[in-house]
């Protein structure tokens, strides 16, 4: 992975590719890099938007030349090419009831618009990912955590890439063509990235479960969500726990009875620490979650 | 004062110069897709540029006013009445307590925007008083207007007077074949040469889905990409990158058929590549576009594009101008 590439979107956009390809190195690449824009405090900037593998700074051209911006990034991926990479975040616990009624309900009515007519999306998903079956998928999906790659396409939505090699990637294409319903706070999964549905709407990505925990409440009624309306955050670290029907009933009471706190440890995420041993920092990350 | 809502129109929604600051958590600015025509029909009334006024889409609504007021509609031509009176647009008029404001049929342009002395007094949510109907964020309840809604209004400027007027040479108008400039960029690479020429040359008209996320186009010839092994992460399809951020005014092409231009309420990213930017200077234009319009993309340098907006910031001066 070299230098970036810097395109300008328009006379009031920098659009940097970090890497044409999806890796964690990309991410983190592209969270410093907006993180650094931030801390400079360059004048007439006016959205700091990391992603997957590539950022996006908006700015307002009357204050600062587009020539004159793009020279501030570059000189501030150079210095970041020297820092440190850890990232101070947080994990969270996310609740999934997987093969629940109401997205099983969502996807057998979009049915034609699926590669696989025959079965659901986790058996689809499990088969096409080389598992013997849904529960091990499940395990699988639910076993190692997940970053917050990028939050965006609609208010608060997720997108999440698994903390495990590449050859552990669970990757499935979008439905053949994109449905025109989705239940709010389903779990979906497109490409190599996981998301968590902020609002009931269209969309393309598989089916897998639902979660009760609310992620965005643009009336700040939710406990947790009163003092800013979106929970999520790009950096963020993510690890669905399964439940049946009766979790997932009691944590929904819970949320309506505004009593509902999520599960969740501030961590410090080394990525060179994790390039030497996935499976120790994943492990290290869990026992910082359950209070070890 | 408050404005009754006895007929919504096709779309009638709240809508300030927007709520910059937080696409990074995909919320969308917002805001009037035309900003010149709203911030005209403000300075008209006395308001400050950026009070909040009523966004309709190709049909006006019908409000009653439950107090002396003035008002003001500049963008689309669709003329306004005052109980059955037609008015003027781009020129202020007032409207008496217990009188209805509605509207003739859409002459040219989409939008129109209507401002009140005072302006539209919904809460301001981070920032703003735009609706962002997606995420049912701001505006009124976070939603276009319905019949029997109450929307209130600020307190009535001092400056307030009917009979002024935008000097009909510095109006937004639409006509012939508009040419919306672009920059070329992004992920433009992808592009076959035979692609980046015929996107220029064709002539496009505006899809029926066209809204304030986004403006599809249609007609024009399918863009056909340059061969690759598609990255890890990016999807199958030629159209496809790894999930990114999408710039306003930028143009998306899913499957190389049908450009879509992402406006105010843009999806904040996804995974398709796109050929590059409308310029800031021509995004209030498409708000102006009917579907069916014939439209023509022209390819421009950034010295073009940073003219045209000082040439479009010039302009708005002199409405600013002529009316203080």
């Amino acid at each position: 992975m070299g230098m970036a590439r810097y395109s300008f979107g328009g006379d009031d956009h920098i659009f940097a590719e970090v890497d044409e390809e999806m890796s964690l190195d990309a991410f983190f690449k592209s969270l410093s890099m907006t993180n650094a824009v931030r801390e400079s405090r360059i004048k007439g900037v006016t959205e700091i938007c990391p992603a997957n593998a590539s950022y996006q700074i908006r700015f307002d051209p009357d204050l600062i030349s587009p020539d004159d911006m793009l020279a501030e990034l570059k000189r501030l991926e150079q210095a970041a090419a020297k820092s440190e990479h850890t990232l101070s975040s947080r994990i969270i616990e996310v609740p999934v009831y997987y093969n629940d009624p109401w997205t099983h309900e969502t996807l057998m009515r979009f049915r034609e618009r699926h590669q696989d007519p025959t079965g659901t999306d986790l058996e689809y998903a499990a088969r096409i990912n080389g598992y013997g079956g849904v529960a091990d998928f499940v395990r699988a999906h639910s076993g190692a955590p997940w970053f917050v790659s990028m939050v965006g396409f609609v208010a608060g939505l997720p997108f999440m890439y698994q903390m495990v090699e590449r050859e552990k990637q669970i990757e499935v294409p979008k439905y053949l063509r994109p449905r025109t319903d989705t239940p709010k706070l389903t779990v979906g999964h497109g490409g190599c990235f996981g998301c968590i549905y902020s609002v009931r709407g269209a969309g393309g990505y598989q089916l897998f479960g639902i979660t009760p925990m609310p992620i965005y409440d643009p009336k700040q009624e939710v406990s947790y969500l009163r003092d800013f309306m979106i929970f999520f955050k790009p950096g963020d670290i993510v690890k669905f726990k399964p439940v049946e029907r009766d979790g997932y009933d009691a944590a929904a009471e819970l949320v309506n009875a505004g009593r509902f706190e999520p599960t969740m440890r501030p961590v410090t995420f080394s990525l060179d620490e994790f390039h030497k041993s996935p499976a120790a920092t994943n492990k290290k990350l869990l026992g910082v979650l359950h209070g070890a | 004062m408050a404005l009754e809502i006895l007929k919504p129109g096709l779309s009638t929604t709240v809508q300030d110069l927007g709520r910059p600051g937080y696409y990074h958590l995909g919320i969308p600015e917002s805001g009037a897709m035309d900003k010149f025509s709203l911030a005209a029909a403000n300075l008209l009334v006395g308001n400050p540029e950026g009070a909040a006024g009523l966004e309709a889409v190709f049909q006006g609504p019908q409000i009653r006013f439950d107090r002396d007021a003035v008002a003001a509609v500049c963008g689309a031509h669709m003329p306004p009445k005052v109980d059955g009176v037609e008015q003027p647009n781009w020129t202020s008029f007032a409207v008496k307590s217990g009188q209805t404001l509605s509207f003739g049929f859409l002459k040219s342009g989409a939008r129109a925007y209507i401002a009140v002395a005072g302006g539209v007094d919904v809460p301001v949510v981070l920032g703003s008083r735009s609706t962002y109907p997606l995420g049912a964020l701001g505006g009124f309840e976070g939603r276009a207007l319905k019949a029997g809604d109450r929307v209130e209004v600020g307190a009535q400027p001092r400056g307030a007077k009917p009979g002024r007027s935008v000097p009909p040479k510095l109006r937004l108008e639409v006509s012939g074949t508009p040419e919306l400039r672009v920059l070329p960029g992004l992920y433009w690479h992808r592009l076959t040469e035979e692609a980046g020429r015929t996107f220029f040359e064709d002539v496009w008209k505006v899809a029926p889905e066209a809204d304030r996320i986004g403006y599809r186009f249609r007609g024009g010839r399918a863009l056909s990409f340059v061969p690759r092994k598609q990255p890890f992460g990016a999807g199958s399809d030629p159209s496809n990158i790894v999930d990114s951020c999408y710039p306003y005014g930028s143009i998306q092409v899913p499957g190389g058929t049908e450009p879509i231009v992402l406006h105010r309420d843009a999806v904040s990213g996804g995974g398709y590549f796109m050929l590059g930017t409308v310029i800031s200077a021509d995004m209030d234009l498409i708000g102006q576009l009917q579907p069916h319009q014939p439209t023509r993309f022209v390819k421009v340098d950034m010295e073009t594009a940073l003219k045209a907006r000082a040439e479009r910031k010039a302009v708005a001066g002199q409405v600013k101008e002529s009316l203080s």
